[in-house]
């Protein structure tokens, strides 16, 4: 398949941006996105100019590391796929691409298509953790944990921190991201203990980064590879109220 | 209101927003209640009786200030909420998200601030009265009280206000039919069996309140 693309390119954090764009013939449809740029940067190297910049790791959807807002959508196309997931079939011959990086405040652009996700982490580092000295492991069966908490916080851990809830969200709200790692943990005996001043710091820490607020339109939720639930986000009001109220 | 409202977390301002969000949804449904009795054939007197009481019982006005509180605050958390989200994508994506969401729910501060322009016009036309910061349009009733019925109906007789109001009163019904599934969520209050009660009865809400208000203009224009 023959395709016009249209990518950000921006040379540093501090460069103003611009779209680019590039012309890719022959293109299989097997192809995964990831693959394609790999193919367009192998054509930029040959014709000495500069690659585009993007993130990827695992190229598994498990990383959480590759980004991309494609055409519109964080992700792109597909449903409940990351980008290295995301297939060229998904696209049709002569079809135009606009990949655009992540955009939130605090996600800046460092550079083309990478952006600084730093900000989730320093959520994770102010309590999105149990405090335990890490040993021999425990019996299993020491602590009970019944079967309906340990599937929805299996299902809140899916959480890869992408970042796509935070690029769907027409506020930039961090909600369902904070949302997944306060349930993971809250939901499990091991993670009550401190559940109180976590859910605390890390909405004070979320922001505090300057993430926006969530009015409820679960674009979110439409856009997780991971399919984390809005549920999460109720249980994480949940626990903020009962944590300020008690 | 001081700064240090503004210091309070993005999840407590918005439980403040969904409170008083719930609590005007209730309000609501007791102004309907009121307005509804302009449709009864007594030449005014059921909806002036309504309006008199309304106007001197000293438990309606003890409400009346928690319920302007109310909505002043709801307003301004609700402007200061936006802002923030303004201010958290300061670059703006090219293409224009094709992500999946209930449509009215990416409307709300639109939605919202027609809403508001509506209850400016809306109190003008007879809160206003009441407290005499606005002249009556029609003669007083024998005891010196305004009389709003008459008010009304010269009002919903003049067929471009009633336009006007129908239009408004249904972007209200708009803005409602997200606001009451959101706020049941922001309050954390979602559950797999009750939510899908939650938004039929929100749905049903947000088009109980309009068609009901707009009964009014329908009633003064045809009937
Ligand atoms: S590269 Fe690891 S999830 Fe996509």
């Amino acid at each position: 398949m023959d395709l016009t693309l249209n990518i950000w390119r921006q040379k540093d954090a501090k460069s103003k941006g611009r779209f680019v764009t590039y012309q890719l013939k022959n293109i299989s449809q097997n192809c995964s996105f990831l693959e394609m740029l790999d193919i367009l940067n192998e054509q930029l190297i040959m014709q000495n100019q500069e690659p585009v910049a993007f993130d990827h790791d695992c190229r598994e959807g498990i990383c959480g590391m590759c980004s991309l807002y494609i055409n519109g959508r964080p992700h792109g196309p597909d449903d409940a796929v990351t980008t290295c997931q995301l297939h060229m079939r998904k696209f049709k011959d002569g079809d135009t691409i606009v990949v655009e990086p992540w955009r939130a405040r605090p996600f800046p652009v460092i550079k083309d298509l990478l952006v600084d996700r730093t900000a989730f982490d320093k959520i994770i580092q102010d309590g999105g953790y149990i405090s335990v000295n890490t040993g021999a492991a425990a019996e299993a069966n020491n602590i009970l944990v019944s079967k309906t908490s340990a599937e929805l916080s299996m299902d809140a851990a899916a959480c890869i921190g992408c970042g796509a809830c935070v690029a769907a969200c027409k506020n930039a709200s961090a909600m369902l991201f904070v949302s997944a790692k306060v349930s993971n943990l809250a939901l499990l005996p091991q993670g009550k203990i401190e559940a109180k001043s976590r859910v605390q710091k890390m909405v004070s820490k979320m922001d505090e980064l300057g993430f926006g607020n969530c009015t409820n339109t679960y674009a979110c939720e439409a856009e997780c590879p991971k399919l984390i639930s809005r549920s999460n986000i109720a249980r994480l009001n949940r626990e903020f109220f009962c944590a300020k109220i008690a | 209101m001081n700064s240090s409202f503004l210091k309070f977390s993005s999840i407590t301002k918005k439980i403040w927003m969904a409170f008083l969000g719930l609590f005007l949804m209730l309000f609501l449904l007791v102004h309907l209640g009121i307005n509804l009795c302009l449709l009864r054939d007594d030449g005014g007197k059921w909806f002036n009786d309504a309006s008199h009481f309304m106007g001197t019982n000293y438990l309606v006005k003890i409400f009346e200030i928690i319920l302007f509180g109310g909505f002043f605050l709801h307003v301004f958390l609700g402007i200061v909420l936006q802002v923030k989200n303004w201010m958290a994508r300061p670059v703006r994506y090219k293409v224009n998200s094709k992500s999946t969401t209930p449509f009215l729910s990416k409307y709300m501060i639109y939605t919202g601030v027609i809403v508001l322009i509506f209850i400016g016009i809306h109190l003008m036309n007879f809160f206003f009265i009441k407290i005499g910061w606005v002249e009556s349009p029609v003669d007083m009733l024998e005891g010196g009280e305004p009389d709003f019925y008459t008010a009304a109906e010269w009002l919903f007789t003049q067929p471009l206000y009633s336009i006007v109001y129908i239009l408004l009163i249904i972007v209200l019904g708009f803005h409602l039919n997200h606001a009451f599934q959101a706020a049941f969520q922001t309050l954390g209050l979602e559950h797999k069996k009750y939510t899908p009660a939650i938004k039929i009865a929100g749905t049903l809400y947000s088009i109980f309140i309009p068609f009901g208000f707009i009964l009014i203009p329908i009633y003064f224009l045809f009937i």
